[in-house]
C-alpha cells in the first residue's frame, strides 16, 4: 500500500510555474521523448499531485535524466511546463535528498 | 555504479560557488581567443562568451575521466573527491584539455568577432569578467547557487557600463535573456545572439559559397528562445543550400549534452541516434551551439562532416 501525503505537491511547487495539474495523460510526452523515457512526466507529475512521495524518490535517475529539451513541451496539447516542473523537482531532490 | 547524483551535482555546485563557474579555467585560457583582435575592455556594447565555447575542451577531458568512472567501483569515491575539490581545484586536474582542441574553439569565437565588426557594429569584450552564465547549474536545479552566481555577473556588466550583449552561445543567450530577469532584481540589460545581429544589421556576404549543409537547430534556440528564421537567412544569403533533417525546426532532436555531466552513457547513445538522422539527410553539417558541436562530432566518428555555422559564415560574409 502507498503511504500518501497530501503535502507533497506544495513542497514541490515553487511557483505558479507548477502546473503538473494541467496534464490529461495523453502520453505524446512519453512518445516523443528523446530519451525514451516512459515514465516522465505524466506518470510522475500525476505522483507529486497524489503525493506518492515514496515513488517520486525511486526515480531519481529518470528525474536526473531528463534533457530539458522541451521535445515534450512543443508537442503537448495541455500546455503543461514540463521543463519547469521537472526542474521544481530536481531543485527539491537537491534541497531534501542531497541535502545540496 | 552510476555517478553519484548528489555528490556530481555537489562538485558542480561547490565550484560554481568558489570559483565563479561549474568547471573553472584559467583566465588566459578563457581570454586567450581574443588576443590580438584588440577588442576595448568593456562599453555599452560586449560580445559575451560565458566561456562556453572555451569550455568545451575541458568538458570533453572532464568527460573522459568521467566515462572511467561511470559503472565502476571508482564511482564511490565521488563523495571523497568533492570534499577535497572544495580545497584544491581537483575538477581542474580531471579536464586536461587537447591544445589543437583549444584552437578549433577559440577560432569559432575570433569568427563571430570578425563578422561583427564586418556587420559594423561596435563592441568590447570583458575579458576575465566574462563569467559563464551558471546554465548547467540552472538545468541541474540548483538555483540557490545561481541565482548568488547570476547577480555577480549582472554586478560585473553594471561595473564595466554594459547595456547590451552581443551572445555566442544559445544557453548563454537563454540564460541573460529569459532567466536572469526573473533571479535577478532589476536586470536591465538587452540581450541577442551573434546570429540575430548580423541578421538584423542585413550584413551582406562577399562570396557565394554555393553549397549545401544540413542544419541541427540547438533545442534551446529553437524551443526556449524560438529562433529559428536567422540562421537560415544568413545561410541563403551565403549562397548555402539549406537541407532539414527529419526533426528540424521547432521540433528538432536533441544531441544528448545535457545529460552529459550525470549520464554519459546515456548523451552518447542520444547524440547517435541524432547523428543518425542528420547522416540520412546530408553529409556536411552544421550546429549553433558548442554542446551540439562536440557532442554530435564525438557519436559521428569522422563519418559526417560537422561544423559551427560561423565557420561558414565568416567564409561567406568576411
Amino acid at each position: 500500500m502507498a503511504l500518501v501525503n497530501p503535502d507533497f505537491v506544495d513542497e514541490v511547487k515553487r511557483s505558479e510555474e507548477f502546473n503538473a495539474s494541467a496534464c490529461m495523460n495523453c502520453g505524446v510526452c512519453s512518445a516523443v521523448c528523446p530519451m525514451g523515457i516512459e515514465l516522465l512526466p505524466r506518470k510522475l507529475f500525476r505522483y507529486v499531485l497524489l503525493g506518492l512521495k515514496d515513488k517520486v524518490l525511486d526515480n531519481k535517475e529518470t528525474i536526473y535524466s531528463c534533457l530539458l529539451c522541451k521535445m515534450c513541451e512543443a508537442n503537448c496539447p495541455a500546455k503543461v511546463h514540463i521543463a519547469e516542473n521537472v526542474r521544481s523537482l530536481r531543485y527539491y531532490m537537491n534541497k531534501k535528498v542531497f541535502k545540496l | 555504479m552510476p555517478l553519484p547524483i548528489g555528490d556530481t551535482i555537489g562538485i558542480l555546485a561547490d565550484n560554481l560557488a568558489l570559483r565563479k563557474s561549474v568547471l573553472p579555467i584559467s583566465a588566459s585560457s578563457a581570454t586567450r581567443w581574443a588576443r590580438g583582435l584588440n577588442l576595448p575592455r568593456g562599453g555599452e556594447t560586449v560580445i559575451y562568451t560565458g566561456q562556453m565555447y572555451q569550455l568545451i575542451p575541458y568538458i570533453t577531458g572532464m568527460n573522459k575521466a568521467q566515462s572511467m568512472i561511470e559503472d565502476s567501483p571508482l564511482a564511490d569515491f565521488t563523495r571523497v573527491g568533492r570534499f577535497i575539490n572544495r580545497f584544491i581545484n581537483i575538477s581542474s586536474l580531471m579536464s586536461m584539455p587537447e591544445s589543437s582542441m583549444q584552437g578549433r574553439f577559440n577560432s569559432i569565437l575570433v569568427n563571430m568577432a570578425s563578422l561583427l565588426k564586418q556587420a559594423g557594429v561596435e563592441f568590447g569584450y570583458l575579458y576575465q569578467d566574462d563569467l559563464y552564465s551558471g546554465a548547467l547549474a540552472y538545468d541541474l536545479g540548483v538555483d540557490d547557487v545561481l541565482e548568488e552566481h547570476a547577480q555577480k555577473v549582472y554586478s560585473n556588466l553594471k561595473k564595466h557600463g554594459v547595456k547590451n550583449v552581443i551572445t555566442a552561445d544559445p544557453h548563454t543567450t537563454n540564460m541573460l535573456r529569459s532567466v536572469f530577469p526573473l533571479i535577478v532584481r532589476g536586470y536591465d540589460i538587452k540581450v541577442k545572439s551573434y546570429i540575430e545581429v548580423l541578421a538584423e544589421r542585413n550584413i551582406c556576404a562577399l562570396r557565394d559559397l554555393g553549397s549545401e549543409v544540413v542544419i541541427h537547430d540547438s533545442c534551446v534556440y529553437a524551443r526556449y528562445e524560438n529562433m529559428l528564421g536567422e540562421q537560415r537567412t544568413l545561410l541563403a544569403k551565403a549562397g548555402v543550400n539549406v537541407r532539414e533533417p527529419v526533426s528540424t525546426g521547432e521540433f528538432t532532436l536533441c544531441c544528448g549534452g545535457p545529460a552529459e555531466s550525470l549520464y554519459p552513457k546515456k548523451a552518447a547513445a542520444a547524440a547517435q541516434r541524432r547523428v543518425e538522422e542528420l547522416k540520412a539527410a546530408g553529409s556536411d553539417v552544421i550546429t549553433m551551439c558548442p554542446i551540439c558541436l562536440v557532442n554530435l562530432q564525438k557519436a559521428a566518428h569522422g563519418q559526417i562532416n560537422i561544423e559551427d555555422i560561423s565557420s561558414y559564415l565568416a567564409r561567406a560574409y568576411c
